[in-house]
């Protein structure tokens, strides 16, 4: 089972290296992981998906906890959160199956960012089963290039993974 | 006041009641050893860095305070590599510093650069890369709060030439803030109620003690509890000590090489309680049968320690010694039990034994050495192999810091750089480092430094001419097939002499009381080289895989 754990950090060097070591060394499956800075410079947030039942979750919690420069953990996946991945699809597109192309990023509610000669850049941001949709649906044309960020999330409502709230 | 980085980390180590560092010097590190040149420091110069890490863990060990050792950048950080990943797997709070090529250099495979820091992650508790000079009496500070508090560990700190060599308006440091960090000393009362109960209507408890019982000087609370419940006691490698060894209450060491009490206690309980150990696989044996019909209650001060072996159903969370005080408070006396009693009856029919017949037997030479040693104060440590197992059957400890030996990783080479750290910890009392030939020649260049610094260490060497504890495996698993385990020895009396240590060879019975006596009045190192019966093996033994009642011998 996935999970989807958001994770402060104290923005120091090495610490994704810490972190990503953590996982490698004790076996555990990262599905995949974003980090990026938040309203607080000295304070990165990752957002770590993580494949394992919940005996493995818990070590992972407490693994983590035990870094020095991991703050806080909170495994959202089972409360109301809002996920997002964006993704950027680099695809084969000529005149023939250019307008069939615009109607697939029109439902999915993407844009087309860049037009080549023989290509589109289509960015989509959405769910995981969005963008694995549009990703889907756009294969047939002859996919050139993927970037994907992984999965970033946060809680629904008055509910926050930050310093002040426990 | 203008300091240098090197002045600071003198200045650092002085408030932080550091008297004695093992070190050894190289071109990146030399402000520091300058710096060292006339602090009332006592600096070790060890023989190889290895040395100097191990010192500082038997330091350590010895006297629950951080150790300090000191490396150049490059070959000697690697070298720290084995000692700090032992002192790791123990446990042991230690601050190694390593020199690191100047920061205008960093990343370019400078002369002698090492990514250390990147290196040691996995091995250590934590580790820093100082950038700044005005980042280092901080750095230094959070390094010692980190290696001593919650559960103890080593701390690296990477010092850049220019960082040790640039100069500075010195301020001491603010107050510590470290927002990740906050290691749980006080147990939450819901979970000693519950623990308390478990042991209230226990009727079959056992204690089963690691080495947290020793790091958090719970041995007081651990000998309370036990009388108080009349439960037996088995202790772990790391936990000998932790109880006297000569209780009626105590079974001896349990797991693979534990005595036949132990094991069989642990399969007939119905209530373990866990009292800083962390069921490692050399204890558990196959870990589906571990203590199948018992309850467990696990005490510790690491939460990730809680179910990362075994399912748990009463977890402690907290320091060992205020754990075992709240326990205290809540549990109720039992009168002697049925239970013990049985305890006691296997202990009584297999007790660990050996045949005095046949050459000198490395199992007496140890109870020869327990019995000369009763009224003195002393320390053992030992090296990894049979000889190991042997130190921690024959010998009883009694009290908590004199068992010193390497669990978790299980070093060969260990004991007796450990033992000189031990030994620099503890000039008055008497220091004496079981050791295999195997092992022995692993840093046997530290008896020049022992001979250096008149640390008056007494070696025990078990000569089997055998990597013994390896052919045991072969004998009993590979069809004697002794695929390189025997070991052509030099002459270990004039390695000694060369030294400048004192030299004794023992091969019969007879010899071995006197030569233990006079190895002892000898101010000075002393090698004993005890030739022993050729292929003794270690009993009993759990198969690696089986279940714990299922013992060899
Ligand atoms: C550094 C290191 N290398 C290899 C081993 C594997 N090993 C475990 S016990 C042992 C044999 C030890 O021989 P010796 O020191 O002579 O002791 P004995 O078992 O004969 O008492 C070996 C090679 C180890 N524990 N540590």
């Amino acid at each position: 089972m996935l999970h989807t754990l958001a994770v402060l950090v104290e923005n120091n060097p090495g610490v994704l290296a810490r972190v990503s070591g953590l996982f490698s060394r004790r076996g555990f499956n990262i599905d995949s992981l974003a980090v990026g800075r938040t309203d607080d410079p000295t304070i990165s947030r990752m957002t770590i998906v993580v494949e394992g039942d919940d005996q493995v979750l818990e070590q992972v919690r407490k693994q983590l906890n035990k870094l020095v420069d991991v703050i806080k953990i909170d495994d959202i996946s089972s409360e109301r959160h809002v996920d997002r991945e964006l993704i950027i699809i680099k695809v084969n597109a000529d005149t023939q199956t250019r307008s069939e192309i615009m109607q697939i990023v029109d439902i999915f509610r993407a844009h087309i960012v860049d037009i080549g000669q023989e290509t589109l850049i289509v960015e989509a941001s959405g769910d995981s089963g969005k963008v694995n949709g549009l990703e889907e649906a756009l294969k047939p044309f002859g996919i050139k290039e993927v970037a994907r960020t992984g999965k970033i999330a946060m809680l629904r409502g008055a509910k926050a993974t930050s310093l002040n709230e426990d | 006041m203008k300091l240098s980085g090197a002045e600071i980390l003198v200045k650092c180590l002085k408030e932080h009641g550091v008297d004695t560092i093992f070190g050894y010097p190289g071109g990146v590190v030399l402000p520091i050893y300058d710096a060292l040149y006339d602090a009332d420091i006592r600096h070790i110069l060890t023989r190889h860095e290895q040395g100097a890490v191990h010192a500082a863990d038997g330091y350590a060990r010895a006297t629950g305070k951080a150790g300090v050792c000191l490396a150049t950048s490059g070959p000697g950080a690697t070298n720290l590599v084995t000692g700090l990943t032992n002192a790791y797997m123990d446990s042991i709070p230690m601050v190694a510093f390593t020199g690191q090529v100047a920061t205008a250099l960093l990343g370019r495979d400078s002369f002698q650069e090492a990514d250390i820091t990147g290196i040691t992650m996995p091995i250590t508790k934590h580790n820093y890369l100082v950038k700044d000079v005005s980042e280092l009496a901080r750095t230094i500070k959070e390094a010692f709060y980190i290696a001593n508090t919650g559960r103890p560990g080593p701390v690296l700190v990477d010092l850049p030439r220019d960082v040790s060599a640039g100069i500075i308006e010195y301020q001491a440091p603010g107050p510590i803030n470290l927002p990740g960090y906050n290691p749980i000393i006080e147990p939450f009362e819901e979970q000693v109620v519950l623990a308390a109960n478990a042991v209230n209507e226990s009727v079959r408890p056992i204690i089963y003690a690691g080495g947290g019982v020793v790091s958090s000087g719970a041995h007081e609370e651990l000998l309370a509890l036990a009388e108080k419940i009349k439960a037996p006691v088995t202790n772990t490698l790391m936990g000998l000590g932790g109880f006297p060894g000569e209780h009626p209450q105590f079974l001896g060491m349990l797991g693979m090489h534990g005595t036949k009490a132990a094991n069989f206690a642990m399969c007939e309980t119905d209530l373990v309680i866990a009292v800083g150990a962390r069921f490692d696989d050399r204890v558990t044996g196959k870990l589906d049968d571990f203590a199948k019909d018992a309850k467990i209650i696990h005490i510790d001060i690491d939460p990730a320690e809680i179910g990362k072996n075994v399912g748990t159903h009463f977890p402690v969370i907290g320091d060992v010694k205020i754990a075992l005080q709240r326990l205290l408070e809540r549990i109720e006396e039992k009168s002697l039990t049925e239970w013990l009693a049985k305890c006691m009856t296997w202990k009584r029919e297999y007790p660990l034994a050996f045949f005095n017949e046949g050459g000198l037997k490395p199992q007496s030479i140890i109870s020869e050495i327990n019995r000369l040693t009763l009224d003195k104060k002393v320390r053992i440590t030992t090296e990894v192999g049979q000889h190991q197992m042997w130190a921690a059957h024959y010998y009883n400890y009694n009290y908590p810091r004199t068992f010193i030996s390497s669990g978790g990783l299980g070093t060969m080479g260990y004991g007796f750089p450990a033992a000189l750290g031990v030994q620099a910890a503890c000039p008055d009392e008497l220091v004496i480092d079981i050791s295999g030939d195997g092992s022995f020649q692993m840093n046997i260049q530290e008896l020049a430094t022992a001979v250096n610094y008149e640390l008056p260490v007494k070696v025990a060497i078990l000569n089997n001419g055998y990597l013994g504890m390896v052919r045991q495996w072969q004998e009993l698993f590979y069809d004697k097939r002794y695929s390189y385990t025997e070991l052509k020895n030099p002459d270990f009396v004039k390695i000694a002499e060369a030294y400048g240590a004192v030299g004794i060879r023992v091969t019969t019975r007879d010899e071995v009381a006197p030569a233990l006596e006079e190895a002892f009045a000898i101010n000075k190192p002393v090698v004993l080289d005890f030739v022993t019966e050729r292929e003794e093996n270690v009993y009993p033994m759990v198969p690696p895989g089986c279940e714990l009642k299922n013992m060899l011998g």
